[in-house]
C-alpha cells in the first residue's frame, strides 16, 4: 500500500472517521461513520460532499476555443465546437473499434476547454491527448487543484450561500465562483442523479473550502460506497464495468451523447477513431445493449452474474455489470448488456446466482427519478 | 455460547445448536439487505458455505459450523433482514441444527476469547 497516492483532503477524511480503501491507485474514503446506506439517503434527501480530486482536470488549449473544441472532435464524437462558452457535456474517447476508451466530461470555459476524466484513465487519456493533438494545441493537466462533488436537493442553498451566483446556475452550466475568496471553478453536473455542483478548487484552499461546506448542517462527507449506489441508481456507466474498450456508444445505450453534426450527413459527420463502426450502429443498430435490469427476488445481482432469457437456456444471452441494493429504490438493481433481441423493456430474462436462475425484468433508467435544475 | 473466527455464534438449544452471526460482524457488514438460508433437511458438512449474506456493500458466506443437519431456519430473515443489524444475537438467528459431530464446540472460543479476537 505503499504506493498509493493520496488527495489533498486525506488528512481530512482521516479525521471524519473514514474507513480508506485504495481506489484506482489512490487511497480514498468508502464510508464515513454514517455508513453506506445512511450515506446515500442522505444524499438524496439533503447534500452530500465527496472527495474526487482523484479523478484528471485537464485543460485543452489552442488559440481559440475553436481551435482546441476541433483539435478534441478528432478524439471525441461529440459536438464540441458548438458547446457554448460556460456549458458542459459529457463524452468519450472511443477507438478504432470503436470502443470507448474512457468517458468523461467537456466545458467550454471561453478560450479553453476543461475536461474531467476518470483517475484510473486519466495518464492514458492525457497521453492520448497529448500524443494526438500537441503541439498545435496544448494539453496541460491541473495537478494543483482539488475536485469536490457536492450533490442533493440542499446543494443550491449550501453553496449559494458562499457565492448566490451558484443559485443562478442551470444543468450542466459551468461558472468561476468566488467561494470564501477563492477562485473556484464550478458545474451543476454530478454522478448521483441529483442536482449538485462539481467543485474545482486550489489546493491550498481545498481543506477550508471542504470544511465550510460539510459546515452547514445539511452536509455530509459521502464516500465511494455510496457513490457507487448513488449513480446506479442514477443509471450512469462506471468506466471498465458498464462500459470499456470493447463496447461501443451504441452498445451502451450512449447515442444520445452523440449529436446530430457527428453523425452521417452531418456538417462534421465522423472524423473520430471507430467512426465506421459507430456510425454504422447509429443506423442499423448493435447486437448488444446495455440496459437497466430489476431482479424481481430479493437478492442482489451483481457484477459477472450471466443472464439467459430462460431457466434452462444453456448460452448466456447476456451479463450484468454493476449490480447491487439500491437504498432508494428499495429493491435491487443492476444494469448490464443483453443481446438487442432481448432488450426490450418489460422483457424477462434470467440471471445465475449460486447455481439457480432468478428472474429479473429489463427495466428503464434511472431506477430513481433524476432531480436536475433544467 | 461459543463463537467461530468465521464471528458466528453457537448457542446450544437441548440437543440442537442455534447458530448466528455475532454483533461486531453485523456492524462490518453494513446494513443486510438480503439473507439466502439452506432448506430445512439439508444435510451440510462443516465448513460448507450455507448462508449468503448480501449487505449494501457485499456478499459474504457462512460456513457451517459443524456437520449435520438443518432443523429450522429463521424465516423472518427473507421479509426482514435488516433484523441481523437490528438484533443479531437473538432474533436474527440463522439456523437451527441438529449436529452429528459436537467435538469441533470444543476448539471454538468462549466470549472472554472472542472479545479478545475482535478488540
Amino acid at each position: 500500500m505503499a504506493d498509493l497516492k493520496t488527495t489533498l483532503l486525506h488528512n481530512l477524511h482521516l479525521s471524519l472517521g473514514a474507513k480508506m480503501v485504495p481506489f484506482a491507485g489512490y487511497d480514498m474514503p468508502v464510508q464515513y461513520a454514517l455508513d453506506v446506506m445512511k450515506e446515500h439517503q442522505h444524499t438524496r434527501e439533503k447534500a452530500g460532499l465527496f472527495d474526487v480530486s482523484h479523478m484528471g482536470q485537464v485543460v485543452v488549449r489552442g488559440d481559440s476555443y475553436t481551435q482546441a473544441a476541433e483539435a478534441l472532435e478528432r478524439l471525441i464524437p461529440v459536438d464540441i465546437l458548438s458547446l457554448s462558452e460556460g456549458r458542459q457535456r459529457y463524452g468519450f474517447f472511443t477507438n478504432e473499434a470503436g470502443g470507448i476508451e474512457d468517458d468523461l466530461m467537456l466545458a467550454n470555459r471561453g478560450d479553453h476547454v476543461f475536461v474531467v476524466v476518470n483517475a484510473a484513465c486519466k495518464e492514458a487519456d492525457i497521453g492520448h491527448m497529448k500524443s494526438a493533438l500537441e503541439p498545435a494545441v496544448k494539453v496541460e493537466e491541473i495537478t494543483g487543484r482539488a475536485l469536490l462533488a457536492l450533490q442533493g436537493p440542499a446543494s443550491e442553498a449550501v453553496l449559494a450561500a458562499l457565492d448566490p451566483r451558484a443559485a443562478e446556475m442551470r444543468f450542466m452550466d459551468v461558472a468561476t465562483l468566488d467561494l470564501n475568496g477563492v477562485e473556484a471553478w464550478v458545474s451543476r453536473s454530478g454522478y448521483t442523479g441529483e442536482d449538485g455542483y462539481e467543485i474545482s478548487v486550489p489546493s491550498e484552499a481545498a481543506e477550508d473550502i471542504a470544511k465550510a461546506l460539510l459546515a452547514h448542517e445539511d452536509v455530509e462527507p459521502i464516500g465511494l460506497g455510496a457513490r457507487d449506489s448513488l449513480r446506479l441508481e442514477a443509471g450512469l456507466c462506471l468506466y471498465g464495468h458498464d462500459i470499456d474498450t470493447t463496447t461501443t456508444p451504441v452498445e451502451g445505450a450512449l447515442t444520445w451523447a452523440i449529436q446530430k453534426v457527428r453523425r452521417t450527413g452531418g456538417v462534421r459527420e465522423g472524423g473520430f477513431p471507430g467512426a465506421e463502426t459507430i456510425l454504422k450502429q447509429l443506423d442499423t443498430g448493435a447486437p448488444r445493449k446495455r440496459v437497466g435490469l430489476k431482479p424481481e427476488g430479493r437478492a442482489p445481482m451483481r457484477e459477472g452474474v450471466e443472464l439467459f432469457a430462460t431457466e434452462n437456456a444453456d448460452v448466456p444471452i447476456g451479463q450484468i455489470t454493476s449490480g447491487g441494493f439500491g437504498p432508494t429504490a428499495g429493491h435491487p438493481v443492476a444494469m448490464g448488456y443483453l443481446a438487442t433481441a432481448h432488450s426490450q423493456i418489460g422483457t424477462t430474462v434470467y440471471g445465475e446466482l449460486r447455481g439457480k436462475r432468478l428472474p429479473l425484468t429489463v427495466a428503464t433508467l434511472p431506477f430513481t427519478p433524476a432531480n436536475f435544475k433544467r | 455460547m461459543k463463537f467461530t473466527e468465521e464471528h458466528e455464534w453457537l448457542r446450544e438449544e437441548g440437543e440442537l445448536i442455534v447458530v448466528g452471526i455475532t454483533e461486531h460482524a453485523a456492524e462490518q457488514l453494513g446494513d443486510v439487505v438480503f439473507v439466502e438460508l439452506p432448506d430445512v433437511g439439508d444435510t451440510v458438512s462443516k465448513d460448507d458455505e450455507i448462508v449468503v449474506i448480501e449487505s449494501v456493500k457485499a456478499a459474504s458466506d457462512i460456513l457451517a459450523p459443524l456437520d449435520g443437519e438443518i432443523v429450522e431456519i429463521n424465516e423472518a430473515l427473507a421479509d426482514e433482514p435488516g433484523k441481523v443489524n437490528d438484533d443479531p444475537m437473538e432474533g436474527a438467528w440463522f439456523f437451527k441444527m441438529k449436529a452429528s459431530d459436537l467435538s469441533p464446540m470444543d476448539e471454538y472460543m468462549d466470549e472472554a476469547a472472542y472479545k479478545k479476537l475482535i478488540a
